[in-house]
């Protein structure tokens, strides 16, 4: 189990490590790879949530590995609120406010949307359309988000 | 190397960050994600720590790869914190969800501006 999250922390690190390295902050705005690289993990833990929780067959190393670790380990609160102290520290205070307001934002938004889309995709899945109620044509597209029925 | 730093980091981090959850969880019983947050405010102050230290050319780059971007980068984390709030939030503690974001962020804040004022006053 801690072997998991130590492989997971390890590849999340160098996951985050290499995408500020493609993408590094300019000097005294908002650091947009951390505020990426936090928004990108929280959608996808909000994914992996949704998969554990809707299909009990999933391996019992996913969520350790997967979300303790890689996502975990991408993810960071320490870079955030260290790039508030850098930026108000060095005179620019509306990065800094962006940043701070910005990364959570978009973060609670991508961990919502990521589990209520695959949640609904995977209820969908399991449970078949009933017949269309209403005559005229399909009553959901097969596409369609809403409407997983009860 | 630097990569390996930052991997070194990030595996010590990660584990550390699952055991201080769990020790901290294990000795209250609200659903308020205090272990996160404990994992959250330890990562923020030891960036803060590092940051001052290389500011004052105490620690070097390398160190600030493996215990800045890798340990304490991994140590704390946004997606469980982002998961759990939006876990309270559904089982309708919606105070506690708020909360949960509030504190996060001033403590946080709070740590690495602790970190760096105490980074400033040992080695500055």
């Amino acid at each position: 189990m801690l072997a998991a999250v130590a492989l997971g922390g390890g590849a999340g690190a160098a996951g985050r490590y290499g995408l500020t390295l493609l993408w590094p902050a300019a000097g005294g705005g908002v650091p947009w790879s951390m505020v990426t690289v936090n928004a990108v993990g929280c959608g996808l833990i909000g994914v992996l949530m949704a998969v554990v929780g809707e299909r009990p067959g999933t391996h019992r190393l996913a969520r350790p590995f997967l979300g303790t670790g890689v996502l975990g380990g991408f993810t960071t609160f320490s870079a955030y609120a260290g790039a508030f102290e850098e930026l108000s520290g060095a005179g620019r205070g509306a990065a800094a406010f962006s940043s701070l307001l910005i990364t959570p934002l978009l973060s609670l938004a991508a961990v919502w949307l990521g589990w209520t889309v695959t949640r609904g995709i995977l209820l969908r899945r399991r449970r078949p359309l009933p017949p269309a109620a209403a005559p005229g044509g399909p009553a959901a597209p097969a596409g369609s988000r809403d409407g997983a029925g009860p | 190397m630097n990569w390996l730093l930052v991997i070194a980091g990030g595996m010590a981090g990660a584990p550390l960050r699952y055991l201080t959850d769990r020790a901290v969880q294990a000795r209250h019983d609200s659903p308020f994600p205090w272990g996160t947050l404990t994992a959250n405010v330890a990562g923020s102050l030891g960036l803060g720590l590092l940051t001052g230290a290389v500011l004052a050319g105490a620690a070097s780059q390398q160190l600030a790869l493996l215990l800045g971007t890798g340990l304490c980068g991994a140590l704390s984390t946004y997606s469980t914190f982002s998961y759990e709030t939006l876990r309270l939030a559904q089982q309708g503690a919606r105070l506690p969800a708020a909360l949960n974001v509030l504190v996060s962020v001033v403590a946080a804040l709070g740590a690495v501006l602790l970190g760096s004022a105490l980074a400033g006053a040992l080695w500055a």
